[in-house]
């Protein structure tokens, strides 16, 4: 086992997990701005309980992919490249959804906040479908030749691990979104997010522990076994905690599960990164893809001063803005007009 | 459909159209803090109308940025993969460290500013707004080391066919670095300027249109009033200093981008000598400047160096701009060229990884129309925004301007200047750097081979349809939204301080003290 690769494989998939607990149920709120909520003051309640912290939430993805160009360039290279169509319905989503955000309440008419509310609600789900398809694929593997590249044609990728990761991410995404609209709005979202939770939390999680099985099955480790218990554990809390309404032990119930059952899929794929589905040989490993010792060791230090930094002021930021949003606090729209 | 032609067209795309968004959310970042921070220390109202307006446009701008910033941290690996890999040891690093330095502290601390109006303390706001603009002015300095590195690789070797980093501080005081940064920063300062100045001129003079604002016999203006908040004193106040302060920030970032400019030049003579000759369309061994060459086309459809014909040149210029005397020559593209040869040789090597351009001939010439054009544009309208500037300035130096409408449409076409000298100056530098990737480092101690044809950058198992497919929707969403963001610039320009504190509409009727919005319901919402 080689240390410094070993460690940024680690906080690659800590990324990843932050990700997916975060922007998971901006996500979420996204796709429920269309599924759930009847009227517009409902929608504006679901989008201004994540408008201060979705940007924060989403630099998690681009660090992720940042951390990954420095640490694994390897990695990088052959997954975005290998999955350039998914990767770039991934991108027109989550531009789509990031400009909904802030453009939606400076429209004046209704049909501008509807097509706006459908680009947050269609980014968000496509957004969170292409990313779970790619995770599931960079633990199953690409057809990958020799040099690392993509053989057999643009949709080479599609198979079922596709759709499943895809499911698996989106379900995660709606139950977080769910979630979060018990711990910060008041009265319907927090009833229906109670419900939902309460009623049919394992079928939203249902994907993600089928995914999360399947690959540890796929390359079976103890550790992994371990965790995916964990994660199981976290399952069945927040299952608990939601039928007796403890809204914020159900959300960390589900922090459990998201954390140990994809913390498990990473370390099932350890020391792969990026499996060739063509031969074994070919397949990407954390020392085939990883930088120079020194590359690595920079970037460690770099991280271990910032990283902690970042997540202080993030867990501020959810502290300034921890009041519990109804719609009574939503103030008129704007707008603007000419002077 | 050729993958490479259809690549660099969507990164060329890409990010000229990103790079439309950042320089006004740097720039106006910037200015955003000293409003508020003026607002902070004297208390003078104007200051916060300022703040809350700017801040409106500031966001418009911010969420265009930040949603066409993320094709640009995944688009290396998707159509550039082999350059990825071979530099990503070195090039990826600066990337990373852009997102978890840079990039959480403007995002977290931009959430808590828009959102934290009379949620944080006044000091603390102020604080956290500073954060934010310096995670901008920090991810230009870590973007800028990445793209340093493309011009002119240092703190590498050459390992294993890859780029390998073995000196991290290197690489992050790249010479060119170091003149970049402030190049770039001057740059975007120069837009906000002019974009204070045409807006601020704009609601001057619409003042002075609706009689509000009139001057005296001596030309002085006389500060009037509607009597709503919306068209005040406070209203006049804070729109003088807007046009006031954008008319010196772009006077200054004219003066800061020439002289970074002028170092720049000069260390692209010896880093990237090809592109500057290139710029200069200059074939033979040279002193002058040219004002203007031009070239005869013949029936074949391709301009050679030899068919260029300066048409005036200001004989000594090159060379004081290239080595700060008047006689020094500066070597052509006709020298240059068999020099690159040499080193580098004449054709691609037969190499199967360059697909069907294996073995070709290589082109050391960028194209000259592009470099040529790209210099002369970024320095005209970078001069047609400095030159538009200061005659504001002076048109407005006794408090107002004129009722005039032709004034008023050239005031809105020189906010565009600097967007266009930005976009020419990048495309006159990136393309100026081809046929590389990374350009060889000609004093290469130590980084011999690391440079990169951009024939071998691409990704070698990605299909033209692939990158046809992502092209088009990128360039479909993004005019797209470029319309949007436009309308809604416009939108809240013409809602003037309003637009930012709807407050001062509401309140119209009532007394000021007596009046205290409840506080439960958020000062701001999406």
């Amino acid at each position: 086992m080689e240390f410094l690769p070993t460690l940024w494989f680690i906080l690659i998939a800590v990324l990843w997990i932050g990700y997916l607990v975060l922007d998971g149920f901006d996500l979420g709120v996204g796709m429920l701005m269309k599924v759930w909520a009847k009227n517009e003051s409902q929608r504006r309640v679901l989008l201004n309980s994540i408008g201060p912290v979705w940007d924060g939430n989403e630099v998690w993805l681009v660090t992720a992919a940042g951390a990954t160009f420095a640490a694994f360039p390897h990695w990088y290279a052959s997954m975005f490249a290998g999955l350039y169509i998914p990767l770039t319905l991934a991108l027109l989503a989550l531009i789509l959804r990031a400009v909904s955000i802030e453009y939606r309440g400076k429209s004046h008419s209704q049909t501008a906040r509807n097509l706006w509310t459908w680009a947050m609600a269609g980014g968000s789900f496509v957004a969170a479908f292409t990313i779970g398809a790619m995770l599931a694929l960079t633990t199953t593997g690409l057809p990958l030749n020799e040099y690392g590249d993509r053989v057999g044609g643009p949709f080479a990728w599609f198979n079922g691990w596709a759709v499943l990761g895809g499911l698996a991410v989106v379900g995660i995404s709606l139950a977080q979104g769910w979630a979060f609209l018990s711990l910060k709005t008041l009265g319907a979202p927090r009833l229906a997010g109670n419900r939902q939770l309460r009623r049919y939390l394992p079928l939203y999680f249902l994907p993600a522990a089928t995914w999360a099985i399947l690959v540890v099955m796929r390359y079976p480790k103890v550790p992994s076994w371990g965790m995916l218990t964990v994660a199981a554990v976290g399952l069945v809390l927040a299952w608990g905690a939601s039928s007796r309404r403890k809204e914020g032990l159900t959300f960390t119930g589900m922090v459990v599960f998201i954390v140990f059952g994809v913390g498990a899929i990473f370390t099932a794929l350890y020391p792969n990164v990026l499996p060739s589905t063509i031969n074994e040989a070919y397949n990407l490993t954390v020392t085939t893809a990883s930088s120079s010792d020194y590359t690595l060791t920079v970037m460690a230090i770099v991280t271990a001063i910032f990283f902690p930094l970042v997540l202080a002021y993030s867990v501020w930021s959810y502290w300034v803005f921890r009041q519990r949003l109804g719609e009574q606090h939503i103030p008129e729209s704007v707008v603007v007009t000419p002077v | 459909m050729d993958p490479l032609e259809v690549a660099r067209w969507q990164f060329g795309i890409t990010t000229v159209y990103h790079f439309l968004m950042v320089p006004l959310t740097i720039g106006l970042g910037i200015v955003l803090v000293a409003m508020q921070t003026a607002w902070h220390r004297t208390g003078k109202e104007q200051y916060l109308r300022m703040t809350k307006f700017w801040g409106k446009i500031f966001m418009i701008n911010f969420i265009m940025g930040v949603a066409t910033g993320l094709v640009q941290e995944f688009q290396f690996g998707m159509a550039w993969s082999e350059y990825s890999r071979f530099v990503g040891d070195v090039f990826g690093a600066p990337l990373a460290m852009e997102a978890l330095i840079a990039f959480f502290l403007e995002s977290v601390f931009i959430g808590i500013w828009v959102f934290g109006w009379g949620r944080v303390r006044p000091r603390v706001h102020l604080t956290v707004l500073w954060l934010a603009v310096a995670g901008s002015v920090v991810s230009a300095y870590f973007i800028l080391a990445a793209n340093a590195f493309m011009q002119h690789p240092v703190g590498v070797e050459y390992v294993d066919g890859r780029a390998q980093m073995v000196d991290f501080w290197a690489v992050m005081t790249n010479p060119t670095l170091l003149v970049h940064f402030p190049h770039t920063i001057f740059g975007a300062l120069a837009v906000a300027g002019s974009m204070l100045l045409g807006i601020g001129w704009y609601h001057l003079w619409k003042r002075r249109k609706e009689g509000i604002d009139t001057v005296d016999k001596h030309g002085y203006v006389v500060v009037g009033s509607t009597g709503s908040k919306a068209r005040d004193e406070v209203d006049y106040k804070g729109w003088r200093s807007s046009f006031r302060w954008g008319g010196w920030i772009a006077i200054v970032a004219f003066l800061g981008t020439a002289f970074t400019g002028h170092t720049q030049a000069q260390m692209m003579i010896q880093q990237q000598p090809l592109k500057m000759a290139a710029a200069e369309a200059a074939c033979h061994d040279g002193t002058g400047f040219s004002l203007l060459s031009v070239a005869s086309r013949d029936g074949e459809g391709a301009t050679t160096c030899n068919d260029v014909v300066g048409v005036f040149e200001i004989p000594g210029l090159l060379s004081f701009l290239a080595h700060n005397d008047f006689t020094t020559p500066v070597e052509g593209v006709n020298s240059l060229i068999p020099q690159y040869e040499e080193a580098f040789g004449t054709h691609l090597p037969d190499d199967p990884r360059y697909g069907e351009r294996a073995g070709s001939e290589i082109e050391y010439l960028p194209i000259m129309e592009v470099t040529y054009w790209g210099f002369r544009l970024m320095i005209t309208f970078g001069g047609i925004a400095a030159v538009a500037a200061a005659l504001g300035l002076w048109i407005g130096r006794k408090g107002t301007v004129p009722h005039d409408k032709t004034l008023m449409n050239m005031a809105w076409l020189s906010i565009l200047a600097p967007f266009a000298a930005n976009s020419a100056g990048w495309i006159f530098t990136e393309m100026g750097r081809q046929p590389f990737t990374v350009a060889p480092n000609p004093d290469p101690t130590g980084v011999d081979q690391v440079w990169q044809y951009t024939a071998a950058a691409v990704s070698p198992g990605v299909t033209g349809q692939e990158i046809v497919f992502s092209l088009a929707a990128l360039t479909l969403i993004y005019a797209l939204l470029l319309v949007v963001e436009v309308v809604l610039l416009v939108r809240y320009t013409k809602g003037g301080h309003p637009a930012g504190m709807p407050e001062l509409l509401a309140d119209e009727d009532t007394d000021d003290d007596d009046h205290k919005p409840s506080s439960d319901v958020l000062s701001f919402a999406y």
